[in-house]
């Protein structure tokens, strides 16, 4: 079991999109089978929409490139090149627009290991920017991670802080596997925080311990995992309630054991993202938990997560969409009893 | 609108006044919104149309409110020359109940299928396959209607541009590719995305005509835009049209844009075709000042009125969210 690491003392330095940045750079410098393409990720044409890749196509030259709007192209270059040994770092702008390119990543990048009885690995990554953040409406809002964590061979990461996203994203570029990386835009430049010493990789699959607790667990990630920690941090505060924050960091495969062992000693559980509730990530958790810990728990495990719609345009619409702080304490306080 | 489409206006002079009516309700209402933009008294993601005014006010003159028109995020321009009512469409890009799609769409997501504006998408190339159905169904049911779909010169590389060519020629379908190359998609310039001089030259692999025209032009444009509409009204299937343009503002409010040269658009923008139409109406149109300025004064009047109504109107109750999910 992986040991649970505490949040510690960090400095703010960076936010998630230098992070990104420095990831690449390092992955880019450190071995010169990593390429990136996407979108308008090259220099001429602005380093990126959200500068994630600024520098970097003056740095490395051709091995950074702009393609046209070509998602299919884009997802398919990225898999034939893994197949042949590169580790190609696709950026697909939003993930609303993976669906255009569903077929090369289901069909293909998750599956070709698997139907060539293991002769050709796909070790790409690709980057994907996701969430509400206020007007982007229908299709550019979506969380669509449970897509990808229902297809076997593709492994999911999404980060909620600017340490575990380079950290995170290096692994996926050096995993062997391909590996979906989603970006929340809504915590791309507020949260700050040292990244730590270059070169340093957070393993895929381990969950961190945001916060410990003992009288329920909140499991979760992205930007709900954060606001649920200001939630435990004020309940704690404001009236002694003892609340463990697990962020998963990454969804599939994710880490059984340290969030069994949390919920096996706080017996309440509560679990948060931003996809819609239905059939999303939080309903294959609720339902391991409840297999190895049915006569243990004191209370039904709690799902938040979006309204079952599309992400409506409107603020007083958006607002009742996502569940945010309020949504996610009434779950916290009902499932406390 | 005018039910006898396909009549046009006997007298040269009249069908450009038509095209500016349009063009500078455009222009006024894409300044009006930019402007709240800027002051901050309205939020939303803007796309200007500004410099692309002529080609929907131009094509407009050969549709009626049975046509249908498909656009995109950049689709204000669109959207008024198909008629979509001014208040309806302010209020829909506010958020607000009373717009055209209960304020659930947004911007990016404007339908109004009353005047024919069936899809606005914000997926590049999203709109070229559905516009195939659309025709189809005409087809099929013996209908006069022909369908507009329109998007930028970034989508004719996405596969869905390619299949739907293909679908429309092969079936012969009443449908209208009308690609508004305004030479970037995003930041990317359009020669730096294909190989090829021109995107019309594409038509040739799917066996429609293909034909690029300058979009600024009014009458190059109105003429081009007929061919095209017409060939598909009589049945002869559709055309792949592409009319050259440029984009003012870049690609979207706020945006930045280092990566075009300044000489290109300070050109362009000394050519606006908006205020270039209007001279040319008063100078040597034998239009006469007084019936520009008048007709700019209803425009005015009519831009501010609907602004004004969408700015009083309310957002949707969160109740509004469940509903339209499903039937
Ligand atoms: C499938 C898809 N990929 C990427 C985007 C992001 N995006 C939005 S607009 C745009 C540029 C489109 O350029 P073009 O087709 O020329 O239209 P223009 O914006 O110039 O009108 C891009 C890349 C998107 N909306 N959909
Ligand atoms: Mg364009």
């Amino acid at each position: 079991m992986s040991t649970p690491e505490l949040t510690g003392d960090v400095s703010p330095q960076q936010n998630f999109a230098t992070a990104i940045n420095m990831a690449l750079d390092e992955a880019l410098a450190e071995d010169p089978a990593v390429i990136v393409f996407g979108e308008d990720v090259a220099d001429p044409q602005g380093g990126g929409v959200t500068k994630c890749t600024q520098g970097l196509s003056t740095k490395y030259g051709p091995r950074v490139r702009s393609t046209p709007i070509s998602e299919q192209a884009i997802v398919g270059a990225a898999v034939g090149a893994a197949i042949v040994g590169m580790r190609p770092v696709a950026e697909i702008m939003l993930m609303n627009f993976m669906a255009v390119a569903m077929d090369q990543i289901v069909n293909h990048a998750a599956k070709l290991r698997f139907m060539s009885g293991g002769q050709t690995g796909v070790p790409l990554t690709i980057r994907t920017m996701a969430g509400v953040v206020g007007g982007n409406g229908a299709q550019h809002s979506d969380m669509v991670e449970a897509w990808f964590a229902h297809s076997p061979g593709l492994k999911v990461v999404v980060p909620s802080r600017p340490d575990d996203a380079k950290g995170l994203l290096l692994s996926c570029i050096f995993d062997d596997d391909p590996c979906i990386f989603v970006e929340t835009l809504s915590l791309y430049f507020g949260t700050k925080g040292s990244v730590g010493e270059s070169g340093q990789r957070i393993p895929i699959g381990r969950a961190r311990i945001l916060k410990s607790g003992t009288d329920l667990t909140v499991v979760g990630y992205g930007k709900p995992i954060v606001e649920a920690l200001s939630v435990a941090e004020r309940l704690e505060r404001e009236e002694g309630c003892s609340i463990e924050v697990i962020d998963l960091r990454t969804v599939s495969p994710w880490d059984e054991g340290v969030v069994l062992d949390s919920v096996g000693r706080s017996k309440r559980a509560v679990l948060v993202h931003e996809a819609v509730q239905r059939f999303g990530v939080g309903a294959e958790v609720a339902a391991r938990i409840h297999e190895e810990l049915f006569g243990e728990l004191e209370a039904p495990v709690a799902r938040v997560g979006s309204a079952f719609t599309p992400v409506p345009y409107a603020p007083t619409l958006e607002a009742a969409y996502v569940a945010g702080t309020p949504g996610i304490e009434a779950a916290i306080r009902n499932t406390l009893g | 609108m005018d039910k006898s489409v396909g009549r046009q206006p006997e007298n040269e002079n009249e069908i450009l006044l038509r095209i500016y009516e349009t063009a500078e309700k455009i222009r006024y209402s894409d300044e009006r919104l930019r402007t709240m933009l800027m002051s901050g008294q309205v939020r939303f993601n803007y796309y200007s149309v500004r410099g692309q005014e002529i080609i929907p006010s131009a094509t407009a003159l050969w549709l009626s409110s049975e046509d249908y028109v498909i656009t995109t995020y950049r689709g204000l321009h669109d959207q008024i020359a198909k008629g979509v009512p001014l208040d309806v469409l302010f209020a829909e890009y506010m958020g607000k109940a009373t717009g055209a799609c209960k304020g659930k769409g947004g911007p990016m997501h404007v339908t109004h299928a009353a005047s024919g504006l069936l899809v606005t998408t914000g997926i590049v190339g999203g709109g070229l396959p559905i516009a195939n159905g659309v025709a189809l169904a005409a087809k099929l049911r013996n209908e006069d209607r022909v369908t507009v779909v329109n998007f930028g010169d970034g989508a004719s590389n996405i596969g869905a541009f390619h299949e739907a060519l293909n679908l429309a020629a092969v079936w012969e379908l009443p449908v209208v590719f009308l690609c508004q190359n305004n030479l970037y998609g995003e930041h990317t310039a359009v020669e730096l995305s294909m190989a090829i001089p021109s995107i019309s030259e594409r038509a040739l692999a799917y066996g429609m005509p293909g034909v690029t025209v300058d979009g600024n032009d009014p009458l190059a444009m109105h003429t081009a835009a007929g061919t095209a509409i017409s060939r598909a009204r009589d049945g002869s299937g559709p055309t792949l049209l592409e009319a050259r343009t440029f984009r003012f503002f870049g690609h979207s409010f706020g945006d930045d844009d280092a990566y075009m040269p300044g000489e290109q658009k300070a050109r362009a923008m000394a050519d606006d075709p908006v205020p270039k139409l209007r001279t040319r109406l008063v100078a040597d149109g034998g239009i006469g000042h007084e019936r520009v300025e008048q007709l700019e004064e209803c425009i005015r009047a009519e831009v501010d009125d609907a602004l004004a109504f969408a700015l009083a109107s309310d957002y949707p109750e969160p109740t509004e969210l469940a509903a339209d999910v499903y039937a």
